[in-house]
């Protein structure tokens, strides 16, 4: 049994936001398999009194005043956008039809 | 070619500071070399030749003013494309990104012009920085200074080819897995992660965000000093950055050149060698050892069991942090939006299908492993087992600490591959960075140094390790290794390398 199949990779593509073309379905499937195959040599070393590491050097919390800084004026922030609509960014229908 | 490209940074600084020559000249004689050789290398994505003929003039006109000046000013310098530069043109090597103008500067990107360092454009990459030859790129790959059929290492290859073609003296890059020091190591160039937080993440299109780290690229240990010197230190803006000065990286490079490594303790990491590293790469480290063990270094072995568990780790939280990250690629805000080819047009649709047409084959194979690694019913297994090897990890290097100063292994297990050769390998390609990604895991900083050329006749690299925040014995050691080789070999490395034969840029379609 693959570590990995071809629905697995569909369903987490579509979890992701990638369409896939049935034939990049198949090639990143085989591909996929083999990477999961190899990293999951990892849960054989972790045992569980391990604790785990999320952050490579431990921070604290840090505050700043609370105090207002300047920040990116509206027409900074939507000069990059590709669509906009008065101070605002244009999407396409957010709400899809149930299937 | 133009003498002025083959100096050093430091001494392209005496000549501005003795008015034999300027910046513009200097900046000038790069673009020239660019110009003329960049169609074979293609280094550079965007050149920037009035910005930076702007701020070398502005450069030039402090230094006339007799203001006090940060040692680098006037001299030009590349910067990999990863990082936001304010009113220009910022892509990460993605078809995704490819009209994005950012609002601002990186901080690292902003302390370069404050302290006079034109810019000469942006270099090419492994697109958002993943992979290990720059052939990721979405706009074609960087080639070999050494050899133009081969790979100049990635994710920064733009950057190391860069300053390996004399094209900068300088570079900036950034390093989650080895994306500074692998591309130093194969193309005889130097290359310095530095510790995690230690430069400013702020402004640099993020990867992973806890093994990311911008640092320098040059071709000498003091020149890559000079720049650590420059973009290190706290900034507010990185929530990551660490509330601590610069290391004395400029003076421990120097005391290093002048041969002193009396006493200093070296680790070298059994794991790491041996069995799947060339034998060339392994000659070279070895003699390299053996030059610092003459100067009173002392040596002994290190074994750090967990780092076999270390490429499997770093290839799951990489990628599931990166599925994370680059969720903000929705074509809502910025970058590009395609319409799905059928069906109704949707927010979820188009989404899906600007990253299918945005994202090239590794972005999408790391977001979709990373979105697995995370997703309910693996986590545990995956992403929760990478992160206590994390700690298995930290606690070797701890074990070390305890017994030397700097661990040292090649920078990758081999010289230079052949474009194409693995690009549609994923796990091969992965291998390249098998000796540089434990540091990213630990936070701690890693240095490639060229050891001399391989039995290929390619250069190979020496990897130094220290603890977090000890930067400076990097370029102890490096500075040490880098002068006693050059004696050796009657001057640096990279003379060595052939000509490039002329090729001009095809010109650029758009320029920010």
């Amino acid at each position: 049994m693959p570590a990995i199949s071809r629905e697995e990779v569909a369903r987490v593509a579509a979890l992701a936001r990638i369409s896939l073309a049935e034939d990049e379905l198949d090639h990143f499937a085989s591909q996929l398999d083999s990477i999961v195959e190899a990293v999951r040599t990892v849960s054989e070393a972790a045992g569980g009194d391990v604790p785990a590491t999320s952050h490579p050097i431990p921070l604290v919390n840090i505050y700043r005043p609370d105090v207002v800084h300047p920040s990116l004026t509206v027409e900074e922030a939507l000069e990059s956008a590709p669509a906009r609509e008065a101070n605002q960014f244009k999407v396409p229908q957010i709400l899809g039809e149930e299937p | 070619m133009n003498r002025l490209t083959r100096l050093s940074a430091a001494e392209m600084v005496t000549l501005l500071d003795s008015r034999e020559i300027s910046s513009v000249e200097l900046t000038q004689a790069h673009l020239d070399r660019i110009e003329s050789v960049d169609g074979a290398i293609h280094a550079f994505l965007r050149t920037l030749p009035e910005v930076a003929l702007a701020e070398a003039e502005a450069a030039d006109a402090a230094r006339a003013s007799g203001e006090d000046l940060p040692e680098l000013a006037g001299v030009p310098i590349a910067v990999k494309d990863v990082l936001a530069t304010k009113g220009l043109t910022t892509t990460c090597g993605s078809k995704i990104l490819r009209n994005w103008i950012p609002a601002y500067d990186a901080t690292v990107v902003k302390k370069l012009r404050e302290a006079h360092l034109p810019v000469l454009g942006k270099t090419n990459m492994d697109e958002f920085a993943m992979g290990s030859s720059t052939e990721h790129s979405a706009y074609g790959p960087t080639h070999n200074p050494w050899d133009l059929d081969r790979i100049p290492g990635g994710s920064g290859g733009g950057s190391a080819a860069a300053v390996g073609a004399f094209e900068a003296p300088l570079a900036l890059g950034s390093d989650t897995g080895g994306s500074i020091r692998q591309p130093a190591a194969v193309t005889g160039t130097v290359g310095v992660k530095p510790t995690y937080g230690g430069v400013s993440r702020y402004g640099l299109v993020a990867m992973a965000s806890s093994l990311d780290q911008v640092g320098p690229v040059a071709r000498n240990v003091l020149d890559t000093a000079l720049l650590h010197a420059v973009i290190g230190g706290h900034d507010p803006k990185d929530q990551t950055s660490l509330n601590d000065p610069v290391p004395p990286v400029v003076e421990a490079a120097r005391l290093g050149l002048a041969g002193d490594v009396k006493g200093l303790r070296i680790g070298v990491v059994q794991e790491l060698g041996g069995s799947g590293f060339q034998a060339g790469v392994m000659d070279r480290f070895q003699e390299a050892l053996a030059l610092l063990e003459g100067l009173g270094a002392t040596v002994r072995q290190v074994s750090c069991p967990s780092f076999r568990y270390a490429l499997g780790a770093y290839y799951l939280i990489m990628p599931s942090e990166a599925s994370s990250n680059l969720a903000r690629f929705d074509a809502m805000r910025y970058g590009i939006r395609v319409d799905p080819k059928a069906g109704p047009v949707t927010a979820e649709s188009v989404m899906g299908a600007t990253r299918e047409a945005g994202f090239g084959p590794e972005v999408k194979r790391r977001i979709i492993l990373g979105t697995y690694a995370l997703s309910a019913g693996y986590y545990d297994a995956y992403y929760g087992s990478a992160q206590k090897v994390r700690t298995l990890i930290q606690r070797d290097f701890e074990a070390a600490w305890e017994q030397v100063d700097v661990l040292v292994s090649p920078t990758s297990p081999t010289t230079a591959f052949k474009l194409g050769e693995k690009l549609d390998d994923p796990l091969a390609m992965y291998l390249a960075d098998v000796a540089t990604i434990p540091v990213n895991l630990a936070g701690i900083p890693g240095i490639s140094v060229p050891s001399g050329l391989a039995e290929d006749g390619l250069p190979a690299g020496f990897q130094a390790l220290a603890p977090a925040r000890a930067d400076a014995f990097l370029y102890q050691v490096g500075g040490a290794l880098e002068a006693a080789l050059e004696d050796k070999w009657g001057g640096p490395l990279a003379a060595q390398a052939l000509e490039i034969p002329t090729q001009s840029r095809v010109k650029e379609a758009s320029n920010g």
